[in-house]
């Protein structure tokens, strides 16, 4: 049997020749009957998409950027075997409430078969206030969990196996603490803290940019990821300290492109600050991961997961020298696209999410959370979640699609897209090196204004009918029956109930010996040099609350306001 | 009474700790590009900076936009703290996310009108005329 190698230049020739004369007869008459629905077609983040891919589009790929599955640059996933060895983890988001709603709510997913946890937190939790400062009022416990003090930690995972499942949590200004109180609840109840498994969010950048969660300046908050990121190498080894946040970016407005070169563009700093006190970056990057979207294009989600694990391990090897493959792996978790979910015909979310789940899988995702029918309403109800996570199950246990590994590596137009993906990508981590790095880029608000202006676009494009929203601006019912289902309530007891754990520690507690830790914390606060991770653990041990330990802070930085554009 | 020459003044702003603000600046955006007369007054602000600062820059409008869930204290605070300030000729418009029975309840409790998920550019911009016009006509 002869082989046909379809890369050999003569072959290309060949092929070559068969495309032009493709285009000028059968292609040529087709449109002359029947002319395409657009003039160019395009990805939401604007590469041109050709009509067909043929072996010519990926003939100049360097076979070793394509590689294989568990191998540098690890554009085909970070393990050999993926799913046909472990599936992807099932991770659905909770967060109401005091810390025993969110508690039972965990054991309902658990029960219906999730994997893994992740949690949620009230927006003065996220925003270092106890839930009795006036910024909280009308909030605690409504957008998640309301946590003052170690011991709502401890009721928030009374009851589960921290060895058998991992937990993420949803934090950022005040990551250093919850991962402090999560770190003292999980010793107090006899785990060794180098086996815990586990992940915060802790990616300050992107708050700046995305999720606008902030208490310090840039600088000091910086310092704070640096700190907890070292301290975890050490003391938490098998912790996730950081996980660096393309979601965000990308729901606030930015396009893929930007969302995937912003967040490498925050590693990248992140790495050098940690690198400043001397730590090589094979001691602790084994342990950054990330965090991205899957929005609705298709193509070109699958080929941004693909393009976002080569491009990292290009930087993490050449530009930091890295050896340990662990370093150059990017793992990641993905969550569905909320902002595709409308509140019309809100039953039709489960569709767009199961085929936003598939996209992911088929990029390879190591995590996963799909959103909820009811995710245009209000936080999610029980059932909304059950039904989400049946659709992760259902791709997992029913498709078939987890036997093979990258089953579109090798697609010409999968191939070629990730290759143009990592070249804008690419060019974006230039522009941002120019601007002096990712800090500087964000303290000048440049991406914000980038995001700022691509939601603006995307606006108008709804309301032009040129991004077709179902329900919203096509196959519009005019009288829609009002929601079938009951959203998610919000319980007005949970301030009293909050309250009464709150001040019950503060009385019981030895207030003298909490201020005297705080004053220490202050001192080293002001020295750039040390961590305030011990410091940290002691305070909260000492049941110091979150807003306490975030008000010493805000006594030697100041706090961050944002100059307000739009 | 509004001088028709003069230009619509609104303060577009967000309460308490909601840092959902990809639609406030979509709406401040839309009506600049309308040709109103548009302040921005950022995130995180209490009901009494927001209440003190529309006074002071004296603006038509006060358009809230909220996607927290803690719509209804917070525009009560608001609402009454015009009262006191004897300020209520500034007209409240709110935006966001809340539900319909919420919705009901504020436009009892004062404020003009409410305009949530999906409104388009157009809509904006006739509402903040509209309410502008009929406070000029009370
Ligand atoms: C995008 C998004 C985010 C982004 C926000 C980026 C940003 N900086 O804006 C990210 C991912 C960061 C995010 C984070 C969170 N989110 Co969010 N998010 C959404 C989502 C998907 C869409 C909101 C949006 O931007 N829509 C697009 C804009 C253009 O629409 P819009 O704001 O509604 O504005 C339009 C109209 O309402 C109107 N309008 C708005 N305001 C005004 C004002 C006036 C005066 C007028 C006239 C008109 C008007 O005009 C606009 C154009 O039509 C919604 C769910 C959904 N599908 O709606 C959840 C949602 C709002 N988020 C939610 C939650 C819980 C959170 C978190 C608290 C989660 C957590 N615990 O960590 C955080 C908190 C962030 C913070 N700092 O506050 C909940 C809120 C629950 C509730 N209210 O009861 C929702 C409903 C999701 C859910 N089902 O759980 N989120």
């Amino acid at each position: 049997m002869t082989k046909h190698d379809i890369f050999q230049p003569t072959t290309l020739k060949k092929l070559e020749k068969q495309f032009a004369d493709w285009e000028a007869n059968e292609l040529a008459e087709s449109l002359e009957r029947r002319g395409e629905s657009k003039d160019e077609f395009r990805t939401e983040a604007g590469i041109a998409i050709k009509r067909v891919y043929t072996p010519l589009d990926i003939a100049d790929i360097p076979p070793e950027d394509i590689g294989l599955p568990g191998q540098y640059p690890f554009t085909r996933g970070p393990y050999p075997t993926m799913y046909r060895a472990r599936p992807w983890t099932i991770r659905q988001v909770s967060g109401y409430g005091n810390a025993e709603d969110t508690n039972a709510r965990y054991k309902y997913l658990i029960a219906a078969g999730q994997t893994g946890i992740s949690t949620d937190f009230d927006m003065p939790t996220l925003m270092g206030y106890d839930s009795d400062h006036p910024m909280a009022f009308g909030e605690v416990g409504r957008e998640g969990v309301a946590i003052d003090t170690l011991d709502d930690m401890e009721a928030l995972f009374d009851g589960i196996d921290l060895n058998v499942i991992s937990a993420s949590l949803t934090i950022n200004p005040t990551a250093f603490i919850i991962y402090a109180m999560w770190v003292s609840a999980a010793k107090k109840r006899g785990y060794d803290p180098q086996r815990l498994m586990g992940t915060i969010q802790a990616d300050i950048l992107k708050e700046y940019v995305a999720q606008k969660e902030w208490i310090f300046p840039v600088r000091p908050s910086v310092r704070l990821v640096r700190d907890t990121i070292l301290y975890s190498a050490e003391h938490t080894k098998r912790f996730n300290p950081i996980s660096i946040s393309g979601y965000h970016i990308s729901e606030v407005g930015g396009n893929a492109v930007h969302e995937v070169a912003f967040t490498i563009a925050f590693a990248i700093s992140y790495i050098e600050e940690c690198q400043k006190l001397g730590m090589s970056v094979d001691e602790f990057a084994p342990r950054l991961s990330f965090f991205y979207v899957c929005q609705a294009d298709f193509f070109e989600e699958i080929a941004k997961f693909r393009a976002a694990r080569r491009v990292y391990a290009k930087v993490i090897k050449e530009r930091f020298g890295a050896e340990l493959a662990e370093s150059m792996r990017m793992r990641m978790h993905v969550q569905t696209a909320a902002m595709t979910l409308t509140k019309p015909q809100y039953r039709i979310n489960l569709m767009r999410t199961a085929v936003q789940a598939l996209a992911a899988v088929l990029g390879g995702a190591q995590s996963m959370h799909t959103n909820g029918f009811d995710e245009a309403f209000t936080i999610p109800t029980a059932e909304a979640m059950k039904l989400a996570i049946r659709t992760q199950q259902i791709l997992a246990e029913e498709t078939n699609v987890t036997s093979i590994v990258d089953p579109l590596g090798g697609s010409y137009a999968v191939e070629a897209l990730t290759s143009e993906f990592e070249a804008k990508v690419f060019e974006m981590l230039n522009q941002i090196d120019d601007l002096g790095g990712a800090i500087k880029a964000v303290e000048a608000g440049w991406m914000q204004r980038i995001c700022a202006d691509t939601a603006y676009e995307y606006e108008l494009r709804k309301a032009r009918g040129e991004r077709t929203v179902i329900g919203v601006n096509k196959y519009v019912e005019e009288d829609e029956e009002p929601a079938d289902f009951a959203p998610h309530p919000y319980d007005e007891g949970t301030l009293e109930r909050q309250l009464a754990r709150l001040n019950r520690v503060r009385a019981e507690r030895d207030t003298a010996s909490v201020q005297a830790i705080l004053e220490r914390m202050k001192v080293i606060a002001t020295d750039e040099k040390q961590n305030l991770l011990p410091v940290t653990m002691e305070a909260v041990e000492a049941k110091a609350t979150l807003g306490e330990i975030c008000d010493a802070l805000r006594s030697v930085w100041g706090v961050y306001r944002e100059e307000p554009i739009f | 009474m509004k001088n028709d020459a003069a230009p619509i003044r609104v303060m577009m702003t967000k309460l308490g700790l909601d840092g959902h603000d990809r639609g406030v600046k979509i709406v401040a955006r839309v009506l600049r590009d309308a040709g109103i007369d548009v302040i921005y007054a950022g995130l995180h602000r209490s009901p009494e900076e927001v209440v003190t600062a529309a006074i002071q820059e004296d603006v038509d409008v006060l358009g809230v936009s909220l996607l927290s869930g803690a719509h209804m204290p917070l525009f009560g605070k608001v609402l009454d703290l015009l009262r006191e300030k004897n300020a209520l000729h500034i007209t409240v418009v709110g935006g966001g996310l809340m539900p319909d029975e919420d919705v009901a309840k504020l436009k009892e409790m004062g404020v003009a009108d409410i305009m949530r998920q999906d409104s388009t550019p157009e809509q904006i911009v006739a509402t903040i005329r509209r309410v502008v016009a009929e406070r000029s006509d009370a």
